[in-house]
């Protein structure tokens, strides 16, 4: 019984550890790759359309109603000591530091990660990244950088998208809806924020595209068995990238501060 | 038998072996697929591995262009250890092979044009270069109007000689096809085998092929190697191959589901039938 338990952590731990040995390998390939030539500029392109244009609507939609529900609570537990002109900061604050970030980078997750893990797992189990290898180039120089530098590169684009439509959806809902006044609205949403606000949220979201794209990168180039492989791979991606994100995010929070 | 015995030094002077491996050794989950493969490719020789499934055949030729790293023993390129070679000089030395995979392997996410334009367009040829060279290729593998058409809407044999096309695109020394007809009708099969044979004369490669269907590789091969248990067990040119007396090659010829080859799951059941021999 016992045996079993300390089996049980065991094979936990080491399961951690060579997680995140594939994953700062994946990392070094990445950076070791990322200088030299040939540019796939039209590639880099292609994939920065992937995450970043194609993911507006979802970021879009996710920051909106996040701004909106973040004014609506706010307002519920300020008006009862009268702090209504406060809104506006701590809807601003909140989004820019902390909820435009950290779920615009789920949100990529599920939807451009989950798509990169599958499309390198099924090319690795069709043996195209064999292929690629036996034409003598690198899978990680062409698969894997130009998605970490669309992510890299996106992420901070989307978020800044985002912080601006969740602090609309904030004055939205607090100014037609609730009857605050536009003006000092807007005025308390700007005064106790500064610059340090923005750059640490975008800081973050950079970090995030990182850690999501390598992550799903190395799961679909580590897959193994078939279509089914697959799928393990693509949920595998999403999960541990996006538990990845949560627990960064703490520590960053705290580094940034 | 009447292989090419043991490889010529690989500095010595003279005939140097374009491909060797020296006792390779792979393990899968405790079970040594490769078990000491000595093997060895004279320049502008065919070779046909052959043997039942599940062998090792396709991790032997894998091991050749450097796609899998030998747990102990050698592969020598032209006389170069691959594996003592950094990853960039392995990428440079891979430019000397072409390799056509088991279900075509193509890109789907180009068409085939682009498929096979791929070694070309990392070389620095111009355009029309590569399109001269491309519709070239297509037109050896006797399929010159399919450039436009994804991987996904062509047929099986069709891929892999799309596969072959792009494996010969850069003019490569040295040809590897894994199971290249296996899967299909007998009239593609055959088509695959007069197509990899008009690819030698044009191209005067080396090559290796991998496959268990014998007609084949009696037209392919300038000599057969038969691979069981982790081991080369059997070499010979086609004609010495099929009228041998040796059992194991015997029960792969004829076909016969009873003797030393049929596979045991037991790893010692294989070593009593190679001790025995």
């Amino acid at each position: 019984m016992l045996t079993r338990l300390f089996e049980a952590v065991g094979r936990a731990v080491l399961r951690l550890l060579e997680e995140m040995g594939r994953f700062f390998q994946m990392l070094g390939r990445a950076v070791a790759w990322a200088p030299r030539p040939p540019y796939d500029i039209p590639e880099w392109f292609r994939q920065m359309g992937r995450v970043g244009v194609d993911s507006i609507p979802v970021v879009f939609l996710t920051t909106l109603f996040t701004g909106m529900v973040l004014a609506l609570q706010t307002y519920h537990g300020f008006q009862r000591f009268n702090a209504q002109s406060l809104i506006g900061s701590v809807v601003a604050l909140s989004l820019m530091r902390e909820l435009s970030p950290v779920l615009t980078a789920l949100m990529v997750t599920g939807r451009v990660g989950s798509s990169m893990a599958a499309e390198i797992g099924s090319m690795r189990v069709t043996e195209q990244i064999d292929a690629l290898e036996a034409l003598a180039t690198e899978p990680v120089h062409y698969l894997v950088v130009p998605r970490v530098i669309a992510s890299i590169l996106m992420m901070p684009l989307l978020v800044v998208m985002g912080d601006v439509v969740g602090i609309y959806g904030g004055y939205f809902v607090a100014v037609q809806l609730l009857g605050s006044n536009p003006a000092s609205y807007v005025e308390s949403s700007f005064q106790y924020t500064d610059m340090n606000d923005l750059t640490s949220g975008l800081i973050k979201a950079a970090v995030f595209g990182l850690i999501f794209s390598v992550i799903a990168c190395s799961k679909g180039y580590h897959t193994e068995g078939g279509a089914e492989g697959v799928g393990r791979s693509t949920t595998q991606a999403v999960v541990v990238a996006s538990l990845s994100i949560l627990l960064t995010d703490f520590f960053l929070t705290r580094l940034l501060f | 038998m009447s292989a090419s015995g043991p490889a010529a030094p690989a500095s010595g002077p003279g005939r140097t072996a374009k491909l060797r491996t020296e006792n390779l050794r792979k393990v899968y989950g405790g079970h040594a697929v490769l078990d000491g493969v000595n093997f060895s490719v004279a320049p502008g020789e065919s070779v046909v591995v052959v043997g039942p499934s599940g062998t090792g055949k396709s991790v032997l030729i894998k091991h050749l262009i450097g796609l899998i790293q030998p747990d102990a023993g050698k592969v020598f390129v032209d006389g170069t250890d691959f594996w003592s070679l950094y990853a960039l000089q392995r990428g440079e030395l891979r430019k000397k092979f072409g390799m056509a995979f088991q279900e075509g392997a193509l890109f789907d996410s180009m068409n085939v044009y682009d498929n096979v334009a791929f070694p070309l367009r990392r070389t620095g040829r111009t355009p029309a270069q590569v399109r001269a060279r491309v519709s070239e290729c297509l037109e050896l593998v006797q399929l010159p109007d399919v450039g436009a058409k994804r991987p996904s809407e062509l047929s099986g044999g069709m891929r892999r000689r799309v596969g072959f096309a792009r494996a010969i695109a850069h003019q490569p020394e040295i040809l590897l096809f894994d199971e290249p007809n296996t899967g299909l009708d007998p009239i593609m099969t055959d088509i695959i085998a007069e197509v990899i044979v008009g690819i030698r004369k044009q191209l005067r490669a080396t090559i290796v092929t991998i496959t268990h269907h014998l007609a084949s590789a009696r037209k392919i091969g300038d000599r057969l190697a038969l691979l069981f248990g982790g081991h080369i067990l059997f070499e010979a040119p086609p004609e010495e191959f099929m009228s041998s007396r040796d059992p194991a090659v015997r029960q792969f010829v004829e076909g016969r589901a009873q003797g030393p080859l049929t596979v045991e799951s037991e790893r010692l059941t294989r070593k009593k039938i190679w001790e025995a021999r």
